[in-house]
């Protein structure tokens, strides 16, 4: 369906976003996700012809839309911070679509009144925007992107300003009604939880290039990159140096020293020995290693224990401070 | 037990002794900060208003003869008037636009070009105009269709107030959130589209409050229309002159400008209604503006910078030109003009000739002017500073003062030089009322300058130094004085330029022998003569340049959101 080929963009002289290449395929939802100033949104807003690449092509169902105003492109955009009109009320907000397309007076109100359904908003077409709490107001700003039935739907961070609880309501919510209609949508957020809970695939951008791209699963099990991995919030990257270089039939492997220990990881590339490389350590694995606790946290339901070194695990009891402990880890080389 | 008791009851004895002298002396000192400016604003504004109202509702003045000439004089201020608005908004909307949409080279200094006529004396302005299409004008050849007087009003009034619109509009442009458009987009609205249902709404406030203050200044124009337009174009503002100097009718003058009162009253209440639904809006959050892309937009960028230019350029550049120019043809022969630089005009201005308008050389009315403007520096800065620091943490009875203090703002100059001629007798005319009428018409610009300053202070950093050891003098010369000395130098240009400006009040007030700047503009431009009209010129570039140094001053001055209008 949509299909980006290699979009360069700067901004303010500086490169931006430097050959970005992706596509999406009917009923699909892919999730951009990238630190705030990566360029996200100005991907978002190209593809809606709001803003234009230096170079590379936008296509939809193998249109180039290099020449389609933004008016006729037929996308959704939903807005972090909502862009409801504020002069309109809640019908005629989720009517305008549907008035700049000259549909019908009866089939404007039928389909007004069933988007508020959907969003669970019924009998509030008379209210003002200024009434209604945040929540309510995005879903007024979604029911008012879904109702012209675009052959795209783009948000852009469109639950960042809510709280948490509230959130994960809508997120459920979204996800529902897309799975529903079927309508392919891009969703941009720099929050890796929204990401792994609404889309079917995760698109990592970092310095203007897509550093990863993958299912939740692939994305959460193969960082690949260190960037990837601080990204994701796997919070355990540590620093080390390669030791020694082990190459036998199963596969090549490494020494690698750290402040926390000597680890064997299997090197995905050629690493001289003294290199620098990133190792990411997860909690639950099969190595064994002994720490000082420094300082216990608790948080929710567990304990957050931070570890000399700078490693954070979670424990469900809590151990003293000062204390050395076992903690079982598995470790991946990231770079 | 008993001595207990006793020791007890005197305790609250004291108490009660300090909570009284706690509670007298702000209210005393309270008092005191009022009493002069109210005093001041009873004397000379209320009390000429009272009379004012007095002699208009006399019987004499409600007769069949004066309703219709009051209903004409009424029916032309507003045509004038709102066709004036049509055409400073045809001109000012674009700019307005093309000011908070795009970004281009110069764009700081052509605003600040859009914005210099407003500060600009209106004699200054009218001179303008009358230098570049007046009877000796540098255009008046036959070979350029001369414009007519009403279309020389109508420009200098777009000349005025363009920038108006461009900063209110043009704020609530670059205010308005960029997403609302983007999202009428995505949905299916086409450009035009967007500002039909979606811009033009939003704007409609700021539309609709930049109108009113617009039409506002054009309803009570005096200056630019009595010296452009002569006698023939009579608002009410040049029909209360014309019936007290020209056709003595004083219960006439006071109904016209009762009138007149009335409805500016209306404007500005209408007015504060709408500019507070404009700040209610929308925080800006980042710059709407950006470079011009496509060529439709490079086309308009460039055209409009062009015509802003020559529009406000020309006819600030003509004064200096046409005053230094020689334009006149030998006595008998029209049509052969010769042209030539000659410094006659100001040269003139030193010479007390015989038979001349002035029993004085022309320039002793800078003299006079400059001499004026100090007074009414020094007036309405000691009635200014105490009303501004009563109003700087206004108690509510206070907050009820606040707008009658700014009432003179509502009444026309020449309304309040009317007032002073009922009030006083013209035949007691003594050069004080003057700088007395200046500082009424200062005063609320005064206020409001020093008012955000003295509040911008925080109580605590008085309080700190308290109790670090200053003496209640130490601690206003260390922290109040630093502040308020750039506010305080502010206000004394402000109400100096304004003295300078001043036409109205002037007029009807002034005697024979002390004119000053603007009143002996208006006496060269009145007599026939090309000698008389270079001397004006000479004049009101003189007020020219003294008042845009004084407007350098300000803006150099001027604290970091003190506000607008």
């Amino acid at each position: 369906m949509l299909e980006i080929q290699n979009i360069f963009k700067t901004y303010n002289d500086k490169l931006l976003l430097r050959g970005i290449s992706f596509s999406i395929s009917q009923g699909e939802t892919i999730c951009l996700l990238g630190a705030s100033g990566s360029g996200k949104s100005t991907l978002l807003r190209m593809i809606a012809g709001l803003e234009f690449p230096e170079s590379g092509h936008i296509l939809f169902n193998q249109v180039d839309l290099a020449q389609t105003p933004p008016h006729v492109r037929d996308f959704g955009l939903v807005f972090q911070d909502y862009g409801l009109f504020p002069h309109l009320n809640i019908f005629d907000n989720v009517a305008f679509g549907l008035k700049m397309r000259n549909v019908s007076t009866e089939k404007i109100n039928a389909c007004v009144t069933e988007m508020l359904e959907l969003v669970n908003l019924q009998g509030f077409e008379k209210r003002k925007v200024t009434d209604l709490s945040g929540g309510e107001q995005q879903r007024v700003a979604l029911a008012r992107a879904l109702a012209p039935q675009p052959r795209l739907l783009m948000f852009d961070e469109p639950l960042g300003a809510l709280d948490k609880s509230l959130k994960e309501d809508l997120l459920d919510q979204l996800r529902a009604i897309l799975h529903e209609t079927q309508i392919p949508a891009i969703y941009v957020t720099h929050d890796q939880d929204e990401a792994f809970a609404i889309a079917d695939r995760i698109l990592l951008l970092h310095d203007g290039e897509i550093i990863r791209d993958g299912t939740p699963v692939e994305v959460w099990k193969n960082p690949n990159s260190v960037y990837a991995a601080r990204m994701l919030g796997m919070g355990n990257v540590i620093e080390g140096e390669v030791k020694r270089i082990n190459a036998s039939r199963k596969g090549r492997r490494m020494n690698v020293k750290t402040d926390v220990g000597i680890f064997d990881v299997e090197s995905k590339h050629h690493y001289d020995k003294g290199e620098k490389v990133s190792l990411l350590l997860k909690q639950s694995g099969e190595v064994e290693i002994k720490l000082k606790v420094e300082d216990v946290l608790f948080n929710r339901n567990q304990f957050q224990v931070k570890l000399r070194g700078g490693l954070v695990i979670h424990l469900k009891d809590a151990p003293e401070v000062g204390q050395i402990i076992r903690v079982k880890v598995q470790v991946e080389c990231l770079t | 037990m008993q001595n207990n008791k006793n020791l007890s009851h005197a305790g609250t004895e004291t108490l009660k002794k300090n909570n009284l002298r706690a509670f007298v002396s702000p209210w005393l000192y309270r008092v005191l900060l009022w009493l002069t400016p109210l005093l001041f604003l009873i004397a000379y504004f209320f009390l000429p208003l009272s009379k004012i109202l007095i002699l208009a509702f006399n019987i004499s003045a409600l007769t069949k003869t004066n309703f219709q000439l009051i209903l004409t004089t009424l029916s032309f201020t507003f045509y004038q008037a709102a066709l004036s608005t049509a055409l400073t908004f045809i001109l000012g909307f674009p700019s307005a636009i093309l000011f908070s949409r795009f970004n281009f080279r110069g764009k700081s200094l052509l605003r600040a070009l859009t914005a210099m006529p407003f500060m600009l004396p209106t004699v200054v302005v009218a001179s303008s105009f009358n230098a570049l299409f007046g009877d000796h004008g540098l255009f008046s050849s036959s070979l350029i269709p001369h414009p007519s007087s009403f279309s020389l009003i109508l420009s200098a009034h777009v000349f005025y107030n363009t920038t108006i619109v461009i900063r209110i509009v043009g704020n609530a442009l670059s205010r308005l959130d960029p997403k609302l458009e983007q999202s009428a987009r995505s949905l299916g609205a086409d450009t035009f589209q967007v500002w039909k249902d979606i811009t033009l709404p939003l704007l409609r406030p700021s539309l609709l409050a930049a109108a009113l203050l617009v039409f506002m200044f054009d309803f009570t124009s005096f200056g630019v229309i009595l010296l452009l337009g002569g006698s023939n174009f009579s608002t009410l503002e040049v029909e209360i002159y014309l019936r007290v100097l020209k056709l003595p009718n004083l219960p006439l003058a006071a109904l016209l400008s009762i009138v007149q009162l009335v409805f500016t009253l209306i404007f500005s209440i209408l007015y504060t209604r709408t500019i507070s639904q404009v700040t209610t809006q929308t925080a800006p959050r980042f710059s709407t503006s950006r470079l011009p892309k496509s060529f439709k937009e490079k086309i308009f960028v460039a055209s409009f910078c062009l015509l802003l230019s020559v529009f406000f350029l020309l006819p600030l550049l003509s004064l200096p030109v046409r005053s230094l120019t020689r334009l006149e043809a030998d006595r008998g022969q029209r049509g052969e003009v010769q042209y030539g630089f000659t410094t006659d005009y100001y040269r003139e201005l030193f010479i007390n000739r015989r038979g001349s308008l002035f029993y004085v050389p022309p320039i002793q009315a800078a003299v006079n002017s400059l001499g004026y403007a100090s007074l009414t520096v020094i007036l309405s800065l000691a009635l200014g500073y105490p009303a501004a620091y009563a109003l700087a943490k206004p108690t509510r009875l206070e907050k009820i003062l606040d707008p009658l203090i700014m009432l003179p703002l509502g009444a026309s100059a020449v309304m309040l030089g009317l007032g002073f001629i009922i009030s006083f007798g013209r035949s007691l005319a003594w050069p004080w009322f003057v700088p007395i009428a200046h500082s009424l018409v200062a005063l609320p610009f005064v206020i409001r300058t020093l008012q955000p300053a003295l509040a911008s202070i925080p109580e605590r950093l008085r309080q700190a130094a308290s109790t670090l050891g200053a003496s209640p003098f130490r601690v206003w010369q260390t922290v109040d004085f630093p502040i308020l000395s750039r506010a305080t130098l502010s206000a004394a240009t402000f109400a100096f330029t304004v003295s300078l400006g001043e036409f109205g009040a002037t007029l009807l007030l002034t005697r024979p022998e002390y004119p000053t700047i603007p009143i002996a503009i208006q006496r060269f431009l009145s007599q026939p003569g090309g000698l008389n009209f270079g001397q004006a010129m000479a004049m009101a570039t003189l007020l020219m340049l003294l008042t845009t140094l004084a407007i350098l001053i300000i803006e150099k001055l001027r604290l970091p959101n003190s506000g607008e209008f």
